[in-house]
């Protein structure tokens, strides 16, 4: 595939329609592959984006930066207070001048400037702006719950930061609201993966294995803000190794509990650290009933795994990896959107039960 | 070999879309070598990258080349700056590196693998006396596969109690039936089936893994695939390149084997083979064995009518002059070896009996393009005659595996305007164009089979001589054949006398 430079053809109007739109994207389609036949529309995603318009710009960021996954067809709906009518601008974005032979992918951008009573009758206005028989993500970062509600009949999938919400409870309630009507990728599910990754691993090899039958604490720590993402991560380990959970409670800095395992009860905790600078993790310790205990916590080129022994001999060592940041964390939710990972309700349910 | 008996599940483990890997340290033998500085070392390190290597991974590096620790470590980020397909994030890399070892010794001497097992066990030593996991990285030239495997063997490397040890060869394996069963003989007189990975790296690839997801994941084109409705199939692998400065090997090996004795003929078998029970290693193996079994090998007598070889003289590819190939570099003036090759296989099964397969490849061809080209049977009957129909052409589809990956299917369709005018179109469906993620390197993918155990894209004993029994035949008719090979202009379709094994009206596609 050509990668050589962008091109862009571009078309807007003021006080627009669906239909005109529409129409405007074929045209441009068309006059751009009868330039020439290496010119092809990619058709993996569509992504709803509803954006406050005056953050518009940093969102417009975030998906630049996220990579290769970028969405066929991205539909930002940017609201205005106040606003009656809708502006829009179309525009095809392509990786470069395709060579003989070869073929260069085209992106299509549509921002429509939209006021209060357009979002409630967004699924009407977005409907034949989406690409049919590709799924549809909605990713709404500035809240707008009802324009998501109006979306749900027309996507497959909800893009969402359930870190976003300050109060966990309210944020784990919308999830699995949400997660009833439609797929969920929750970014802080997915800032997680490294972790359980690599917790998985400690426990894979033979014999390693039957330790998980031991764990008798788990301690997450955490930015603070992230309490969501340490419950799915505990959520998980319970949903998982089939743990009963049970409430936590809060102290100082601190939200501890238990989860009643088949051999006894696990000591859970959520522990603040106030040095982090990301959201989601900043290490996890678990112990087990034998004396021993493992820790991750992040570090340069990895994250750092430490293992002590009940005679205190410790071990450490880097488990390679590099930093996704921010923009890659979005691209990979961009990606999981066509992937299914059936144990997110499981811990998220798990995690309802730590609240 | 391992003694662990089998355990439970891992319940942590289900949902993630990267399975765990358990501890390995890797040894890659040839480690200074072309394939190890701009296959395997960059692709250990976007494993690493991606956090895909095992939690605990060291490597190993020998080679007859005098150096140290430091210099080999200097020499692999080298090569990983230079080769890996995304820019290193230095943090990473440096810390892949931080604790390799190199061990410099001649494949033959016994002390080199005394030196290796000592560092072995002494990252083991350093794991706290978990035993790692061993793989063996054959990086070599082919004449060393069984001199490394069976000093293995007497080093006692190849098997210990409560971890995995495995052993990866790299092509070619053998060079002709007889070369490939001795080595066999030597490789399973130290390690067990299960503990060989025998790699051919086309199987990596993710286009080629399609192949079994296309035909086993829908429904559409079963009915269709067999005798009733294929004419023939046409799997083209050509390259736009010379011999580039592989004489030394090329010369000696030609495209029959380059080619066609492994990556071609499993192209073949991936096409041909019957759906597998499961996705295991020895149930898709089993089936593509079967395959082979089924294609009569030619004789000696009988292949000038099925097989055509050819060398590329002086011509122009692109906009560029290029020298033929007597006049490159390294090669003998009076060299009969073929940078083209074609043949015509039958599948004498109850699927494929009477449908031609064709097979070729060649260098300096005019572009680069692997495909398989199922080419279906005509209509019966074609109703619009009287306002022309000779555009219309059987269906055909088009399984690209490189460049531009993808499946494309022509059908006839109305041109429009008041005649009943048919002419093809195509439906193309281009990889690129449907999934956003970037297909790993086909070595990332087979290194980390390989670690895990998954024996399922490398090619098994039993099918390695079956590729042989084919090719055989005909690496024997070439030999004894003084006339030389027919040209071709280097930027052609390839030589004119490769359509005589052709059958009926069956014409080569335009590659």
């Amino acid at each position: 595939m050509a990668v050589a430079e962008r091109t862009d053809n571009v078309w807007s109007e003021r006080d627009t329609t669906p239909g005109a739109v529409e129409e405007a994207l074929r045209v441009l389609l068309s006059e751009r592959h009868a330039q020439s036949s290496g010119y092809v529309p990619a058709r993996a995603l569509n992504l709803v984006c509803i954006v406050d318009r005056e953050w518009s710009g940093e969102i417009a960021n975030r998906l630049r930066g996220i990579g290769r996954f970028h969405a066929s067809r991205t539909i930002v709906c940017a609201y205005e207070s106040g606003r009656t009518t809708m502006d829009a601008t179309a525009s095809i974005v392509t990786d470069g001048v395709p060579s003989p032979g070869e073929f260069a992918l085209m992106r299509e951008t549509i921002v429509l400037n939209v006021g209060q009573e357009h979002l409630a009758q967004l699924d009407r206005i977005v409907d034949p702006l989406v690409v049919t028989d590709v799924a549809t993500v909605i990713w709404s970062p500035h809240g707008h719950s009802e324009a998501i509600d109006a979306l749900l009949s027309l996507a497959q999938v909800v893009l969402l930061d359930s870190v976003d919400d300050p109060d966990p409870h309210h944020a784990l309630a919308r999830v699995c609201e949400l997660a009833a009507r439609a797929h969920i990728v929750d970014l802080a599910w997915l800032r997680t993966t490294p972790w359980r990754e690599r917790i998985a691993s400690a426990f894979d090899p033979p014999a390693r294995r039957p330790e998980l039958g031991t764990i008798s604490g788990v301690t997450a720590r955490i930015r603070e803000g992230s309490e969501v993402a340490g419950l799915l991560l505990l959520g998980w380990m319970c949903s998982r190794l089939g743990w009963k959970p049970g409430p936590l409670t809060a102290r100082q800095s601190t939200l501890s509990g238990r989860a009643r395992g088949r051999r006894g009860e696990v000591e859970l905790k959520l522990e603040h650290t106030p040095q982090m600078s990301v959201p989601g993790l900043a290490g996890i310790e678990l112990r087990t009933a034998a004396g021993a205990t493992l820790s991750l916590e992040r570090g340069t080129g990895g994250l750092t795994a430490r293992r002590t022994e009940r005679d205190g001999t410790e071990r450490s060592w880097t488990v390679l990896g590099a930093s996704r940041g921010e923009p890659g964390i979005l691209g990979e939710g961009l990606r999981q959107a066509l992937v299914r990972d059936a144990t997110y309700s499981e811990a998220l349910n798990a995690a309802r039960e730590l609240l | 070999m391992s003694t662990a008996t089998p355990q439970q599940e891992n319940p942590l483990a289900v949902g993630l879309e990267r399975l765990p890997v358990h501890p390995t340290t890797l040894t890659i033998f040839g480690a200074t070598g072309d394939l190890a500085q701009r296959k395997l070392l960059p692709a250990l390190y976007n494993l690493a990258h991606e956090g895909a290597l095992p939690e605990r991974f060291h490597l190993v590096g020998i080679s007859r080349a005098e150096h140290d620790d430091d210099e080999f470590r200097n020499m692999a980020a080298d090569a990983i700056r230079r080769f890996s397909r995304r820019t290193p994030d230095e943090a990473v890399l440096t810390r892949l590196l931080a604790d390799v070892r190199y061990v410099t010794g001649s494949f033959d001497e016994e002390e080199a693998y005394a030196k290796v097992g000592e560092v072995l066990d002494a990252f083991d030593e350093a794991d706290g006396g978990n035993l790692l996991n061993r793989c063996f990285y054959l990086s070599t030239a082919p004449m060393f596969f069984p001199v490394i495997v069976e000093a293995l063997g007497r080093a006692g490397l190849n098997e210990r109690d409560s971890a995995d040890v495995r052993v990866v060869i790299e092509k070619p394996f053998g060079t002709s039936l007889a070369e490939a069963q001795e080595l066999n003989n030597r490789v399973l007189s130290v390690f067990q089936e299960r503990q060989v990975f025998r790699i051919d790296h086309y199987l990596g690839k993710e286009t080629v893994q399609n192949v079994m997801a296309f035909r086993f994941a829908n429904g559409l084109f079963e009915p269709l695939w067999n005798r009733n409705y294929i004419d023939h199939v046409q799997i083209t692998a050509s390259e736009d390149l010379g011999i580039g400065s592989r004489a030394g090997y090329y010369d000696s090996a030609g495209a029959l084997r380059d080619l066609v004795q492994n990556h071609m003929l499993q192209l073949l078998c991936l096409l041909c083979m019957e759906p597998p029970v499961m996705f295991t290693a020895n149930e898709v193996r089993d089936e593509k064995v079967k395959v082979l079994h089924a294609i009569t090998a030619p004789t000696v007598d009988t292949v000038a009518q099925m097989a055509i070889r050819g060398q590329y003289t002086a011509g122009s590819v692109g906009a560029e002059d290029v020298v033929g190939y007597l006049e490159e570099e390294g090669v003998p003036q009076d060299s009969h070896t073929e940078t083209y090759a074609a043949l015509r296989l039958e599948v004498d099964n109850w699927r494929w009996a009477g449908v031609p397969m064709y097979l070729r490849t060649g260098k300096r061809l005019a572009r680069k393009v692997t495909e398989i080209a199922v080419v279906l049977k005509p209509v019966p009957h074609l109703g619009f005659q009287q306002d022309g129909t000779q555009d219309v052409r059987p269906n055909q589809l088009v399984m690209t595996v490189q460049p531009n990956e993808g499946v494309s299917l022509s059908l006839g369709a109305k041109v429009p305007g008041t005649r009943m005018r048919i002419r093809p179109v195509n439906m193309e469906f281009l990889y690129g164009t449907a999934f956003m993620s970037e297909s790993p390197e086909a070595y990332e993918r087979l290194i980390l089979d390989v670690m895990r155990g998954d024996a399922t894209l490398f090619t098994r004993n039993d099918e390695a001589e079956a590729q042989w029994r084919i090719i055989d035949p005909i690496e024997q008719a070439w030999e004894k054949d003084t006339t030389p090979p027919a040209t071709y202009e280097a930027g052609t379709q390839g030589p004119a006398e490769a359509a005589n094994i052709l059958l009926g009206d069956d014409r080569w596609r335009a590659i």
